[in-house]
């Protein structure tokens, strides 16, 4: 369990979720353990206790999650609710507690998967593994930043952006670390054997991690060889693929693919669709961002534009569509395939970004990453024509 | 009241008589239903014999069966097993269940003994007791159909009648309460069938927040890909489940000297589909429609059965399996134990069985005759008659399902705490340990593993007390379960408030086994999972579990359950929970 509380910790540090220092994890087995002493870590010991649950983490998020998470817990009453695909999914809504106690902090965990304290941080917990409450915390602050771009924009728009929420904008942009000016160079293909795809996968998930297109987690890719796909497990992290990627026969030979990844479905189809050899989807933030963006004031549609929005939209080239995760009636597997046909890329609508590889991943990255860049561009003008 | 009717109906068999109790709605809410419930009547007899006229037989439904909440149409049989002389419960599908709540009632307790063969039959509040020496010998398949018009039909065929101790009920022609030999404590009461047929409706505080959580679960349920990805259980039945584990090389193969089998990639799901060509179908009120029948009406086996039928035997006729299936179904037998006794009676015999013979062995438990009253018994019983205990892949006397401990350390855990002996359904760390719900943890590790069995024991007494599928945890949470339960019942509550209810009936069958003398000695795995390697593969070692290792986890599961050292509760923690209990 100290292995797992200390590999956890790093990962958020290294994420740029958390500064050095800041996360304190701990781990319930037959004895807690954490990740490093702390004054904290006798209050948080009494959640512990009040709750069935084997791992804390709590942390103060790093910048410019920091200053973008205190501005929205100024604004709401108990909770924020973020519109992203993440948040409607797995979070439902992000509670905050006004005070650093046990019996506070546990009221809310009891009920959802995170709590924010003002000042404090992000507390999230994991029933299985610390691992969950890692995905928990990095869930907050991917919601929580297209919440407040997605907000500001919106505001700015209707000529209602406050002082503050200005001041806190012009901070949080000077956070902003700008993308790669230049895609990596990954492995040619096409791959020659099983070995390469694994190989390949791997590497353009760990760049894709450290380029910051995904979020950690979030993501998913693959890549056809020989009638068989070689997919992203499913909670796999696109850093750490070694030893989760499942190859799933397209020829229905096995059901193997009920471990891939949910997409596995709309990665199948968008290949076959498209004559492409490979798939990579990231949640990079401004895609996601520019993609929940509608200047549409009145539609029947209000509120469920995820699942139902009925117009022809698109960002430059690239088709914005509807879907929810996964194969249910509003799954984007409906939605994501068609719209790839003769495009370098599709957003899903308020989820991310997918981009196909033709014989390597050489392609694809280059345009997750222009496409992102494109956005974030889009971004600021918008919001520059309305200031 | 709403979710729960507020009431139950006691049935004395030897005294012909019935009469409804109205239970407070305390009683409700510290547990819940189903399991929960069925634990609280059962706990006052569970020190009688299973054969004894005044041990329950109680069928109980949960607050969400009967309403929109999404996979809600189970309920939970239990009384003591035979078999294992442990708790015994079960949950199954069906429509039982969803008709018991419609006859305005939550729940049956069962007690007495008719003085000869009966059967009851309820409608809505009506109660009848009729004879059924007609039905003697009956399969379970043709008295079905005699009695389908009648409502939901709970049944036992020729093995419950010829003493098989792991004979099951089955409800609705093929949904098995199949476990723990719960069809011999309903034949032991003189007891053939039971129907029941309802025309209320279950109340519901709120509807409109009813289906906000049942959206909420519903589109976790299409996000997930083992349920409803392409070849999830939804489209493939849970043996989408064979290639995984034959992959993952933990599939029982040869009475477990095994754990890969080379034929798994002919025997599998896709195997079937192709023979079968199946159509979905399910239980009352689910969408996701695991059960599979083939376009001849043969029901497609569920994943224990199509393992154990071939791998664990042996066998490379995915038709034999079908008709090993059906033959069980029909003679009103676990398909787990019969397949694993078989497999038993293989290894200590030195016979490899053909598939011929594995149907005429069945064919034989399930009337009693030839060799077939020796393996009725279970493969405990006749290991040791053999003086071969050791071959006898079990715990408490129960066979093992379809996962080998070796490659799934939890699963280790968790098959030596179950309360109802050999069972991966307690804590089913298969979802995490596996499937990577809600994440994957490391299969080959027991780091931590002693508080996680101990939570998903606790969540699925909660779940089985609702009562849901377990299989929709795979993507959905006790946290949107919250809110269904609260919008049904109106009782404010939480996941972590459910969880606590789930340790207090998990503690109580703790209680209930300790006071029948089961302690630690019977927390344990047979010895060959500690000796013998299992079918190591490409980046893949199945090793031996590490004896020292399982114990520490063991000593860490009892100091986190709140049990002594010997595995037995403790006073202080069972006030605690609110539950009474001497400690010897």
């Amino acid at each position: 369990m100290k292995q797992l509380v200390d590999k956890y910790a790093k990962k958020l540090v290294a994420a740029g979720l958390a500064e050095s220092g800041a996360p304190l994890v701990g781990g319930l087995d037959a004895e807690l353990v954490w990740n490093q002493r702390s004054p904290d870590s006798r209050e948080l010991g009494k959640v512990f206790n009040k709750l069935n649950i084997n791992s804390l983490l709590f942390s103060k998020p790093a910048e410019p999650y920091c200053s973008l998470i205190e501005y929205l817990v100024s604004c709401a009453d108990d909770a924020i609710y973020p519109g992203d695909c993440e948040t409607r999914t797995f979070m439902h809504d992000l509670p905050v507690v006004r005070t650093f106690d046990a019996d506070e902090i546990a009221r809310a965990l009891k009920q959802r998967k995170s709590v924010i304290i003002p000042g404090r941080g992000i507390i999230t917990w994991g029933r299985v593994s610390p691992e969950q409450a890692f995905i928990f915390y990095s869930s907050v602050c991917f919601a929580c930043f297209v919440k407040f771009f997605a907000d500001y924009l919106n505001d700015s728009r209707a000529g209602v952006v406050s002082e503050e929420q200005q001041r806190v904008f012009d901070t949080v942009f000077k956070h902003l670390e700008p993308l790669p000016e230049e895609p990596p160079v990954l492995m040619q293909g096409p791959y020659q054997s099983e070995a390469e795809v694994y190989r390949a996968l791997s590497e353009a998930g760990r760049l894709t991690v450290e380029y910051h297109l995904v979020d950690s987690f979030f993501g998913n890719i693959s890549y056809l060889y020989n009638n068989t796909l070689y997919i992203s497990q499913t909670t796999s992290s696109l850093d750490e693929l070694e030893g989760c990627i499942d190859p799933c026969p397209l020829d229905g030979s096995s059901c193997t693919s009920i471990t891939a990844s949910s997409e596995f479905t709309a990665h199948r189809e968008v290949i076959l669709r498209t004559g492409m050899k490979g798939v990579l989807h990231g949640h990079p933030r401004f895609s996601v961002i520019i993609s929940m963006d509608c200047e549409k004031e009145i539609c029947e549609f209000k509120g469920q534009c995820h699942i139902k929005c009925p117009e022809k939209r698109f960002f430059e080239d690239i088709p914005i569509v509807p879907g929810e995760v996964g194969t249910g009636p509003h799954g984007l597997c409906h939605t994501l395939p068609p719209a790839m046909k003769g495009h370098r890329g599709v957003i899903v609508y308020g989820h991310g970004l997918f981009t196909v590889a033709r014989d390597d991943f050489n392609e694809a990255f280059a345009n997750l990453l222009a496409i992102e860049r494109g956005c974030r561009d889009e971004y600021f003008k918008r919001v520059g024509r309305h200031r | 009241m709403n979710g729960w009717n507020g009431t139950i109906l006691h049935i004395d068999l030897s005294k012909k008589i019935h009469h409804f109790e109205h239970l407070d709605s305390e009683i409700y809410k510290t547990w819940i239903g189903g399991k929960g419930l069925a634990g609280y009547y059962l706990h006052p007899h569970i020190m009688r014999s299973w054969d004894d006229p005044e041990m329950p037989v109680i069928f109980m439904a949960g607050p969400l069966v009967g309403t929109a909440s999404p996979t809600s149409g189970r309920m939970c049989i239990m009384s003591r097993s035979p078999l294992t002389g442990t708790v015994g419960d079960c949950s199954v599908g069906g429509s039982l269940g969803t008709e018991l709540k419609k006859a305005g009632l939550d729940g049956i307790i069962i007690t007495g003994k008719s003085d000869h063969l009966s059967g009851i039959e309820i409608t809505d509040k009506s109660v009848a007791i009729r004879d059924a020496d007609d039905f003697a010998g009956m399969k379970t398949g043709p008295l079905y159909e005699r009695l389908k018009r009648n409502g939901a039909v709970a049944v036992v065929g020729p093995a419950a009648e010829n003493n098989v101790l792991f004979s099951s009920i089955m409800v609705d022609d093929s949904y098995a309460a199949g476990r723990n030999g719960i069809g011999l404590v309903f034949a032991a009461k003189n007891l053939k069938y039971l129907t029941v047929k309802g025309s209320g409706h279950v109340a519901v505080h709120d509807s409109e927040g009813l289906k906000r959580a049942r959206e909420d679960i519903f589109r976790l349920i299409a996000s997930s890909p083992v349920l409803f990805g392409e070849q999830g259980i939804a489209y493939y039945g849970t043996g989408a489940l064979y290639d995984l584990m034959d992959s993952r090389r933990m599939m029982p193969t040869a009475n477990f000297k095994r754990t890969h089998f080379d034929m798994a990639s002919r025997m599998n799901a896709a195997a079937y589909k192709e023979k079968y060509a199946p159509k979905r179908a399910g239980c009352k009120g689910c969408h996701i429609l695991c059960k599979k029948v083939g376009q001849e009406g043969d029901h497609i086996p569920e994943f224990e059965t199509m393992s154990h039928f071939s791998a664990l035997l042996e066998n490379e006729d995915i038709e034999v399996v079908t008709r090993a299936n059906a033959l069980c179904n029909e003679m009103g037998m676990d398909t787990i134990s019969a397949a694993a006794t078989l497999a038993c009676f293989s290894e200590i015999s030195g016979e490899r069985l053909s598939g011929y013979r594995i149907l005429s062995l069945l064919e034989e438990i399930g009337q009693g005759e030839g060799m077939g009253r020796e393996l009725g018994q279970g493969s405990y019983r006749y290991a040791v008659s053999k003086g071969r205990s050791e071959l006898s892949f079990s715990v408490k006397k129960q066979e093992l399902p379809a996962y080998d401990p070796r490659g799934a350390y939890g699963m280790a855990l968790a098959y030596a705490t179950s309360t109802r002996g050999g069972c991966h359904l307690r804590a089913y760390p298969i979802s995490h340990e596996i499937l990577r719900k809600p994440v994957a943890t490391d299969r080959f590790s027991f780091a931590g593993k002693a508080r996680i069995i101990k939570i998903e024991e606790d969540l699925n007494a909660v779940v089985d007390s609702l009562t849901a599928c377990k299989f929709v945890f795979f993507a959905s949470s006790l946290e949107e379960y919250a809110r269904a339960f609260t919008t049904v019942t109106g009782v404010e509550t939480t996941a972590q408030d459910l969880l606590k209810i789930g340790e207090r009936i998990y503690y109580n069958e703790r209680i209930m086994n300790a006071q029948n003398g089961f302690t630690s000695k019977d927390d344990d795995l047979p010895p060959r999972f500690f000796e013998e390697a299992g079918s190591s593969g490409t980046d893949i070692e199945v090793k031996p579990l590490n004896r020292e290792e399982f114990l520490q986890v063991r000593a860490n599961y009892y100091k986190i359950r709140g049990l002594d050292e010997n595995g037995v509760p403790k006073e202080e923690k069972a006030a605690e929970l609110g539950l009474k209990w001497e400690q010897p």
